[in-house]
């Protein structure tokens, strides 16, 4: 019992990282209509951003933890979505009305140069930083010695994603932007007549989503203390997994699929194997895509003939 | 500049220089942002475990630099070459120059491929390389059955080269079966899984397809890597035979090639073979797609293409259809997986990786989607493209990269482009390009 309830806290803690990542797909996915295959990259770039700019603060002589971890948020959030916009207006704009396959060899071709261009500036070998956040907390000492641990880092992480989504939230349901990208999303020709500055909603959606990348990217860091350009791919292949499960379009559904994906993933590793888990992943989103294609919280895809 | 251009320039978008320079900060700027840290600023493990990192603000300068110059020469460009979507017309005896060359491009290839063993006899980088050309053009040649004819957006093509190389070095190294034993087999195995992977993707379409075939194609590797008792895990499989001429083995021995033939031995004998035996599977895959395509079940490929709804419609059975593409198509990734195992003698699962899929893919939609010449060119300049990059090598999967963004913004539908049905109406009616996606009506 003891086991089961740590692995459940590790799974939520890993399944909140895969959630931030999959609002960016689900999100891009509801008003363009593509799959944004570089978004596992923004990830891993984000990640790299943390990584460069906490060691800048350090060596320049910053000690409080808590104010350095703030601009390392900042820094990395800004920098990211300068990211999202850029690859944005390069490579997806200017096909946005070509045919289906288009975008999508673009995405491809877009995740080769985010992988292999942060793996040429920072070279291939993993780069691991110490443990920034120690400490934690021992819920429930067992009778065979093995006791349930919920250390500080993973209250953080389950902290920040419950602010970040917060705030997501209300920007999505209150502000202008958010009534803009719910508009783009039913009906882009009817928002642009409505006076929607279409093109510039679309370029937000993308910011907003690397955005919440670059979140998961620093918590990836923190939590488990390394990154490496290789990264993003079988994380955004999860994350997308994620958001099909949850229902590709809804955010709610994205951050549910999330913790579904990390609880399955964690379990899968403690009770069966280890070597399977990516295994496990992927057949899950093969299954749930045969029996329930429009996932938990989607709304069914109606036939346009 | 706009006021001495003979061609009016479009109100909405201004020129002068002036707008150059704002637009080239703009962009250098933006730049000077993105590459700040990643660039600015190189990180590696120090001895002791710790992090270390040291500036390099001279790279970054000179990127910086690099993006202001390119972003005022292509803009100077764009407006010389004018608006994008003008009408360009082209000159009549232009035209019949390229129909011409049309006609007479692929049988000239074709003779000029045959030639290649006798002219590049000596040059065995040449010969190493159009083999490795030709058996991408066979890979391009099977998935253009499942992407350029059905319309089925397949991403993990490489699932069905492994499974054809992994069916020939394991029936090979574990029973001894010759090459000419296992190459059907191969082939059959792989279509077998084809079935296996068509049969749950048989509702999905467009992108969700395409996420299935991937996590189907990272699936098949990641079983490969971890079932070391059967497959030899990352450490791959070695040791596997190479092809013989019908029984008679390529070796310098007595009972060899070049003994029974009375010439002197040379390993490039055995090189020249392997050509002429992947140009005969390309060509039979080529063969085989023209020949299925004037049969009624490639008719319902192109028209499940060009509509699923309209298909059902017309009573044409989806399933089998669909089912059919999927095995066409993975039994001639199979054949090329098998002769890939027999020309390197060894195969481990890095060599069938996602890069491998989008490789193939990016071949045929480059060569036009259904176009067969077509996707011989694109594999042509894809591979030969590579080649050169060779020295640059770790460079040379973010220019391949580039290079896909690049030609999919500057010829979407392909270089030779265009995706005719074999069977269409005598009057053509103007369709919009954006009512014939994939599987949608």
């Amino acid at each position: 019992m003891d086991y089961f309830a740590q692995q459940l806290i590790n799974g939520l803690v890993l399944g909140s990282i895969y959630g931030l990542i999959a609002i960016g797909y689900t999100m891009v996915y509801g008003i363009v209509g593509m799959i944004n295959f570089a978004h596992g990259d923004i990830f891993m770039i984000g990640g790299f951003i943390a990584l460069i700019s906490f060691l800048v603060l350090v060596s320049l002589g910053l000690t409080a933890i808590p104010l350095i971890l703030l601009i390392v948020l900042l820094v990395s959030m800004a920098i990211t979505a300068l990211y999202g916009w850029t690859i944005e207006r390069i490579a997806y704009r200017p096909l946005r009305h070509s045919f289906r396959l288009a975008p999508m060899l673009s995405a491809i071709g877009m995740s080769f140069v985010l992988t292999n261009f942060s793996q040429v500036s920072q070279g291939a070998r993993v780069k691991p930083v110490p443990p920034i956040i120690t400490g934690g907390y021992t819920l429930h000492e067992g009778s065979q010695g093995f006791a349930v641990q919920l250390s500080n880092i993973q209250i953080m992480v389950v902290l920040a994603t419950i602010v970040v989504l917060a705030l997501f939230t209300w920007l999505v349901s209150r502000t202008r932007l958010g009534r803009d990208m719910r508009a783009c999303e039913q009906d882009q020709t009817m928002a642009a007549l409505l006076g929607v500055d279409v093109d510039r909603t679309i370029s937000m959606t993308f910011v907003i989503g690397a955005a919440l990348a670059a979140v998961a990217g620093m918590m990836y860091l923190l939590y488990y203390g390394l990154v490496d350009f290789f990264m993003g791919f079988v994380a955004g292949i999860k994350a997308f997994t994620a958001a099909v499960l949850g229902g590709i379009g809804s955010l709610p559904g994205a951050m549910l699929g999330g913790l579904a994906i990390g609880l399955i993933e964690t379990f899968w590793s403690a009770y069966f194997s280890v070597e399977y888990k990516d295994v496990a992943a992927f057949s899950i989103l093969i299954v749930v895509l045969i029996f329930m294609p429009t996932g938990l919280l989607g709304r069914p895809e109606v036939e346009k003939v | 500049m706009s006021a001495t251009s003979a061609r009016p320039s479009p109100a909405a978008q201004p020129s002068g220089s002036a707008f150059i320079l704002k637009k080239a900060l703009i962009s250098a700027l933006v730049a000077l942002v993105l590459f700040s840290l990643m660039i600015g600023i190189r990180t590696e493990a120090g001895p002791q475990g710790g992090l270390i990192y040291w500036t390099r603000f001279g790279d970054l300068a000179a990127l910086v630099g690099t993006v202001f110059g390119g972003s005022i020469i292509v803009e100077l460009l764009r407006q010389w070459w004018g608006p994008v979507d003008k009408d360009s017309i082209v000159p009549k005896p232009v035209q019949s120059a390229f129909s011409f060359a049309g006609r007479w491009l692929a049988p000239a290839l074709l003779v000029f491929t045959f030639l290649v063993p006798v002219i590049f006899y000596n040059q065995r980088y040449i010969l190493d390389l159009s083999i490795l050309v030709l058996t991408y053009v066979m890979l391009g040649w099977g998935l253009n059955v499942v992407v350029g004819l059905a319309g089925l957006l397949d991403l993990g093509y490489v699932a069905f080269y492994a499974v054809g190389a992994y069916s020939y070095a394991l029936l090979a190294t574990n029973f001894g079966l010759s090459f000419w034993v296992c190459l059907p087999l191969a082939g059959i195995l792989a279509a077998f899984w084809g079935v296996l992977l068509g049969f749950p993707v048989l509702r999905l379409r467009g992108d969700y397809l395409a996420i299935v075939t991937l996590a189907f194609g990272e699936i098949i590797r990641l079983v490969i890597i971890n079932w070391q008792s059967l497959t030899g895990g990352p450490n791959g499989v070695s040791g596997i035979p190479r092809p013989t001429m019908f029984g008679i083995p390529l070796t310098p021995g007595d009972d060899g090639l070049a003994a029974k033939l009375g010439i002197e031995f040379s390993p490039t004998h055995r090189l020249v073979f392997l050509f002429y035996l992947i140009l005969a599977m390309a060509l039979l895959t080529n063969w085989v797609t023209i020949r299925l395509r004037r049969l009624p079940i490639g008719r319902a490929w192109e028209a499940l293409r060009e509509d699923e709804v309209a298909c059902r419609a017309l009573g044409i059975n989806t399933t089998t259809t669909k089912l059919t593409a999927f095995a066409t198509g993975a039994m001639f990734g199979g054949f090329a997986g098998a002769f890939f195992a027999t020309r390197q003698g060894f195969i481990s699962p890095e060599s069938f990786t996602f890069q491998e899929s989008a490789l193939v893919l990016a071949i045929v939609v480059l060569g036009g989607m259904g176009s067969q010449l077509g996707v011989a060119l694109a594999a042509l300049c894809m591979i030969g493209g590579f080649e050169l990059f060779r020295g640059l090598d770790q460079y040379r999967m973010l220019v391949f990269g580039m290079a896909m963004v690049l030609l999919m913004i500057w010829r979407p539908r392909g270089l030779v482009g265009h995706r005719a049905p074999t069977v269409f109406l005598e009057r053509n009616q103007a369709i919009s390009s954006d009512l014939v996606k994939e599987g949608h009506g």
